[in-house]
């Protein structure tokens, strides 16, 4: 299977903290990849290495085979891959729907014109098309500032997503979110990114969401990678037992699970 | 071509001020023909500000403007108004391709206190310049079109004809401009820059873009001016001048694209007026005026409009 | 050789005074992040006041003429506390949940009142109050003659720059203050009266700025528009310096002061711009000045 993203011996320091320390990583076209790891595990700095954010310390990050080290992360999304944020990043005071028709227009071109409006009908289609993939078309005209936390997350992901990238890097999708919606949430992601045949990885801190719809999980700790495997292997390590999950059962009990919404 | 409501607005405004002209006083269409030129550089100051950033200094390019006059008039020659206007806009553009890849690396404050710090430099250049005429700086002679040289009577009229038409253009290429691609995305550059670097496009340059625009737009206000007056003087470049752009901008506010022009016009009878009754309490009354709208209106004037519209729907 | 002497000399004094009016802005940056267009107007006050009080004393009273700088000092204090309280109290504290920019644009409502008040009170025409300057006579250095004056206010300075730092670093109120500097939010739910400080920063800063300018007013003729000509080049120093560090507007003063005098003496033509390209240059290698912070990650 061919290799989408590779890290080869990255590294980060920051002054006497070691952030990330030799990450060796491949990532196969396809897979959907989860991240766990403890607070201050290095995850989002693995993430804000990749994406051109942060410069590592040493080492190289290839993206389809080429090296994307040094490359600021405008040039990194037109290159094919996308992120999105732990605290979603919009537009507050647009609308939902200029917020998805500004990454159209981002993606289309890196020259927006000057004259040309924005508001075709081909763009409003596409972003209406996204919205009704995400649940939320009723959102549509809301402005961002106004959107209760679940769709936040949402629009920052569908805001990566609607550019068409061939990878797509999540960082935390459900934090903030409420317990009863993380799943659905998740559904509906993860549904949405199938249907676009992405290749995902991404970072959560609940373990059953982990495990209902990865097939590889990367584990940090301390800026290392301390697992990488099929979830089952990784989830019965014993090092990540003691480091990541901890020695009870993650968050067990009875829970109500929404039906989707 | 299909015209929008406020496309079509705009058209007749534009054609109705225009035919005003040849009913109307000579001091009003003084009065207007030097408040559009300053509405044109509010424009200026409004598309930055709609990237977020507020510029003190925007006095720098309305001052190049009307010594671009000055000079190509006094110096050159050279009393064509296209000419005189299009090297207005030339240097505006060579100073602000230079000026701007050092303005554009800063944000907030520290963009706000450069752009002041550089037109106080241009004044500063000029009062010491004897040959420019220094703090009294010089007189324009009249301007001719292509050749024609219009009577004296004719002469105002055709300004301010000249001013109305580059007024009318200007608002409708704004108007398309804020609905743009880059209209849009500035917008969003206020919201969230990171966002906008992160969908790939490059925040600096898309800036960078908007400070060229705003500054030939700002030089041509600073021409037109100078045809009106006939006189250019160091003043242009103050901060005091620089901050009645700001005030006019933060009275219009920065939603819709005729804001600016009406405000300019707005300031402009009050300041008459004001000058009569109480000429050395005029900064006075801008500064608790402007006090007002920030702690009051802080989407400017036009929010007083578009809140009785929603009110009535 | 003198030429050096002289550019080290009118470095100094000038660098001197840049601090005075630097300090008190760059402190009002740290603690409350509000960069006050107003400061100007603190230092024309403060001049005007000093050049009046002053001017009073010489027309009328007869007692030591070594009074005069006591009374330029009560002068700018005076005024300082008056206008900040007046200011702080009245105004900024309604505002401080706003943004940085905004806060520019209040204060420089602020500056726009201020000047044409001060023209109400003290009217146009210029104050020369040049007694306390000419008293203290002139020395000579290498064949160079200086003003007391001048070299007293340095010494001024050194004083004012050596209590703001030992204020800020040895004292307990000093400790509160710069974690407020380093962060509001945490220091407001540690317990700290954020308010209060405010307040006392605020009107130590326009004490400051006050005094700059009536410490400066018998070497100048005070008249309307010195207010403006000093925020543009104390924001330069503050920036240099990096905003909120008064040990970075020590230095940024002395960058920048000496610059200038190189210029003045070497090549007085780009005297404007040496000012402003070393302000440049420090910024495009440094954004946040010499002694500022950087800022955290946002995402």
């Amino acid at each position: 299977m061919s290799i989408i993203l590779e890290t080869k011996g990255l590294n980060r320091s920051f002054g006497a903290v070691i952030a990330a320390k030799d990450i060796n990583v491949q990532i196969s076209l396809g897979e959907v990849v989860g991240v766990i790891g403890s607070n201050g595990a290095g995850k989002t700095t693995f993430i804000n290495m990749v994406t051109g954010y942060l410069p590592p310390s040493s080492g190289e990050i290839l993206f389809e085979h080429q090296s994307i080290l040094g490359k600021a992360p405008r040039q990194i999304t037109r290159m094919g891959m996308a992120r999105s944020f732990q605290v979603a990043q919009l537009f507050p005071e647009l609308s939902v729907l200029d917020n998805l028709i500004a990454a159209l227009v981002a993606a289309e071109s890196p020259r927006p014109s000057f004259l040309r409006p924005t508001r075709t009908p081909i763009r409003i289609a596409k972003a209406e098309d996204i919205l009704e993939e995400f649940g939320i078309p009723h959102l549509r005209d809301a402005l961002v500032s106004a959107v209760p936390q679940g769709a936040r997350k949402l629009i920052d992901i569908a805001m990566a997503l609607i550019g068409n990238p061939r990878m797509l890097l999540l960082d935390e999708p459900t934090s903030g979110v409420s317990v009863e919606e993380k799943f659905s949430l998740m559904d509906t992601v993860m549904a949405a990114v199938r249907h676009h045949g992405v290749t995902v990885l991404f970072v959560e801190h609940d373990m059953e969401i982990v495990e209902r719809y990865v097939s590889r999980i990367l584990a940090f700790y301390s800026g290392e990678i301390i697992a990488d495997g099929p979830p089952a292997a990784v989830m019965a390590d014993q090092k990540v037992r003691e480091l990541v999950i901890g020695h009870h059962a993650p968050q067990g009990g009875v829970r109500k699970r929404s039906a989707g919404q | 071509m299909k015209l929008d409501k406020t496309q079509g607005a705009l058209l007749a405004v534009t054609v109705a001020l225009a035919a005003a002209g040849f009913a109307a006083p000579y001091w009003l269409t003084f009065l207007l023909m030097l408040a559009l030129a300053k509405g044109l550089v509010v424009q200026g100051v409004v598309i930055q500000m709609r990237t977020g950033l507020v510029s003190f200094g925007q006095g720098l390019f309305f001052c190049i403007g009307g010594y671009g006059v000055g000079v190509a008039s006094n110096l050159m020659g050279c009393t064509d108004a296209f000419v005189q206007l299009g090297l207005a806009v030339v240097v505006s553009l060579a100073v602000a391709a230079v000026l701007g890849l050092l303005m554009t690396r800063y944000r907030d404050i520290f963009f706000a206190m450069l752009s002041l710090a550089l037109s106080m430099i241009l004044f500063g250049v000029l009062v010491k310049n004897q040959a420019l005429g220094s703090t009294d700086g010089f007189n324009v002679a009249a301007q001719t079109y292509l050749g024609w040289a219009p009577g004296p009577h004719q002469q105002k009229l055709v300004s301010y004809l000249l001013t109305v038409v580059i007024a009318g253009i200007a608002a409708q290429l704004i108007y398309l401009y804020m609905h743009s691609g880059v209209g849009q995305i500035s917008e969003a550059i206020r919201e969230n820059e990171i966002r906008v670097e992160y969908l790939g496009l490059s925040p600096r340059w898309l800036i960078y873009g908007n400070y060229l625009v705003a500054a030939a737009i700002s030089a041509v206000g600073g021409a037109l001016t100078a045809f009106a007056t006939g006189h250019i003087d160091p003043e242009m470049a103050f901060w005091t001048t620089s901050g009645e752009f700001v005030f006019i901008a933060l009275l219009g506010g920065i939603t819709h694209v005729a804001a600016p022009f009406v405000a300019a016009v707005l300031f402009a009878v009050v300041r008459t007026y004001a000058l009569e009754f109480t000429p050395n309490t005029w900064q006075l009354i801008l500064g608790v005026v402007l006090l007002a709208i920030i702690i009051f209106l802080p989407k400017g004037l036009w929010s007083l409009i578009q809140r009785d519209k929603r009110a009535k729907a | 050789m003198t030429t050096l002497i002289a550019i080290l000399i009118d470095g100094l004094t000038y660098s001197s005074w840049l601090f005075l009016v630097a300090a008190g802005l760059t402190i009002i940056y740290g603690v409350m992040r509000i960069l006050n267009m107003a400061h100007g107007s603190f230092y024309a006050i403060g001049a005007y006041c000093g050049a009046s009080l002053v001017g009073w004393y010489f027309t009328g009273a007869e007692g030591s003429p070594y009074w005069s700088y006591l009374l330029l000092v009560l002068a700018a204090v005076a005024s300082g506390l008056l206008v900040g309280l007046v200011i702080e109290q009245g105004l900024l504290r309604f505002l401080y949940r706003q943004n940085e920019i905004l806060m520019v644009i209040v204060t420089y409502a602020l500056l726009l009142i201020l000047e044409d008040v001060t023209k109400l009170v003290f009217g146009v025409d210029p104050y020369f109050t040049y007694q306390p300057y000419s008293l203290l006579g002139r020395t000579e250095i290498s064949g160079l003659a200086f003003s007391n004056y001048d070299l007293m206010l340095v010494a001024v300075s050194v004083v004012v720059g050596a209590v703001a730092w030992a204020v800020l670093n040895r004292t307990h109120k000093g400790k509160l203050l710069r974690a407020v500097i380093h962060d509001r939010e945490i220091s407001v739910a540690m317990g700290v009266n954020v308010r209060a400080m405010f307040a006392a920063t605020f009107v130590v800063g326009s004490v400051l700025g006050a005094l700059a300018g009536a410490l400066t007013a018998p070497a100048i003729s005070v008249s309307p528009g010195i207010g403006v000509e000093v925020i543009v080049l104390a924001f330069a120093v503050v920036v240099v310096g990096g905003l909120g560090s008064i040990e970075g507007a020590i230095v940024g003063s002395l960058m920048v002061g000496l610059s200038r005098a190189a210029a003045v003496h070497l090549a007085p033509e780009i005297e404007l711009f040496v000012i402003y390209g070393v302000m440049s240059l420090v910024l495009a290698v440094r954004p946040q000045g010499l002694f500022g912070r950087a800022l955290a990650r946002k995402i």
